[in-house]
């Protein structure tokens, strides 16, 4: 039997923009993918926890408020403290280009700002996932 | 020794998270550790929780879940929702009601795609029920996909099954009481801040008078307004109360015997549809009889007998 790649999709952070975030938690599942998806507000605390206990292959954060380069770089430290590394993070949301450089080498393997299409998105996690 | 097992049985989230990962894809793995798994199982109070979509019964957990944690209960959460027949993809959105309890450590939430499952459960759930009553959880509560009329597979694993109605379902009582209305062990009927109460109560109560006739235990009802926190105590108390009845009249025994029933029997479904349809043997040949039914050539009796010949001679 095939295994199915498992996503975790999270909004760290304050803001409630979640329009995005529930997009391609749909496009996710409509590759065939089982997405929890947690609501707003998260912690980088909550994410991990979320995603041990769910054994996911895949984190998928949606921030619009600019806070990235703190809360995504919290979430991939903390994982890097856990042992996680083999879970694939991707990010989305507003982002500078300078930045993505800087997200890229701290953990965060793909990053996709407005525009990106769903089928992209899912071609990456289906070429990059690591288990 | 099995390694994953033995890290399970000491409560490990990572070991127990992998595990399940491993019991819902059918790995091998999986099936050797549960021999290890099982003996240290049984002793959770396993409560399933259904009823009608949008009745709240994710609300209902996180609330329950924070009421068993004041009394220092270790909780674990199976919430299931529907797999799409089309992608195979699942959206598991339950964690959204239950976002304050992702930093408890006393607390393990996982959520489940049906996979293919019809009844409002998941084929791997009596695995995960025994993983989470092994590494240590008190109480495990399940949630069922929302259900209609015919998702009743939880009271065979569920020591206590909660149905959860709101008001103002009016006549559909009526019409829904033949499935769902006939497995509860408490009724709860949910936002009962809601116009319509009075209405709903008497209508199950009517349902119940005919259930119960005859029984020594009437089934009971609750009003909650889980969002409020309303109702809960009395909940957990009244759940509390039916285990005691379990065991005083050794319903209990007959129950998990029930479970470990229905548990064989779909460990026996997967094994043989996997090897089925899943054997390289008779993948080609599957393709092909369809092909033939499609065609006329033969029809699906003969062709079930082509492959299950096979099997039970």
């Amino acid at each position: 039997m095939e295994k199915k790649i498992r996503v975790l999709v999270a909004k760290p952070g304050l803001d409630g923009h979640d329009r995005g975030a529930k997009v391609v938690a749909r496009a996710l599942r409509d590759a065939g993918m089982e997405v929890i998806y947690t609501g707003l507000h998260q912690t980088a605390e909550m994410v991990v926890k979320t995603a041990i206990q769910e054994d996911v292959d895949v984190i998928g954060l949606s921030l619009l408020s600019g806070a990235h380069m703190t809360l995504f770089v919290d979430v991939t430290k903390l994982l890097k403290e856990k042992g996680m590394e083999d879970v694939l993070v991707v990010g989305g949301g507003i982002i500078p280009e300078e930045d993505e450089s800087k997200l890229k080498k701290a953990g965060v393997a793909g990053v996709f700002g407005p525009g990106t299409h769903c089928e992209d998105i899912v071609k990456f996690i289906k070429k990059n996932v690591k288990r | 020794m099995n390694d994953i097992a033995d890290k399970v049985l000491k409560g490990d989230p990572r070991s127990i998270a992998k595990l399940i990962t491993l019991a819902e894809n059918n790995d091998p793995i999986a099936s050797d550790a549960m021999k290890i798994i099982h003996p240290k199982s049984g002793n959770a109070h396993v409560v399933g929780i259904t009823g009608v979509m949008g009745s709240g019964k994710s609300t209902l957990i996180y609330e329950l879940t924070r009421e068993y944690r004041k009394k220092s209960l270790k909780v674990g959460i199976i919430a299931i929702d529907p797999t799409s027949p089309f992608s195979g993809g699942a959206l598991l959105g339950d964690r959204i009601r239950m976002m304050e309890l992702a930093t408890d450590d006393g607390v393990f939430i996982r959520s489940m795609g049906t996979r293919g499952m019809l009844g409002g459960l998941t084929s791997a759930v009596y695995d995960v029920v025994e993983i989470l009553d092994a590494s240590g959880s008190d109480v495990i509560l399940v949630e069922t996909v929302g259900v209609g009329q015919a998702e009743v597979d939880v009271i065979k694993l569920a020591d206590t099954t909660l149905v959860v109605l709101v008001p103002g379902l009016g006549d559909a009582i009526q019409t829904i009481k033949a499935g769902i209305m006939e497995i509860a062990d408490i009724y709860v009927v949910n936002k009962a801040d809601r116009p319509g109460l009075e209405q709903a109560v008497a209508e199950i109560e009517s349902l119940i008078d005919i259930a119960c006739s005859g029984k020594d235990r009437k089934t009971p009802i609750l009003t909650t307004v889980a969002k409020q926190n309303k109702g809960i105590v009395e909940l957990v108390s009244e759940i509390e109360d039916h285990n005691k009845y379990l065991k005083k009249t050794k319903m209990f025994d007959v129950q998990r015997r029930k479970r470990y029933e229905a548990e064989l029997v779909e460990i026996i479904r997967k094994r043989l549809m996997n090897f089925i349809f899943d054997e390289s043997k008779f993948k080609g040949k599957f393709e092909d009889l369809i092909d033939k039914i499609s065609k006329k050539q033969v029809d699906p009796y003969s062709a079930s007998d082509e492959i299950l010949g096979k099997i039970l001679k």
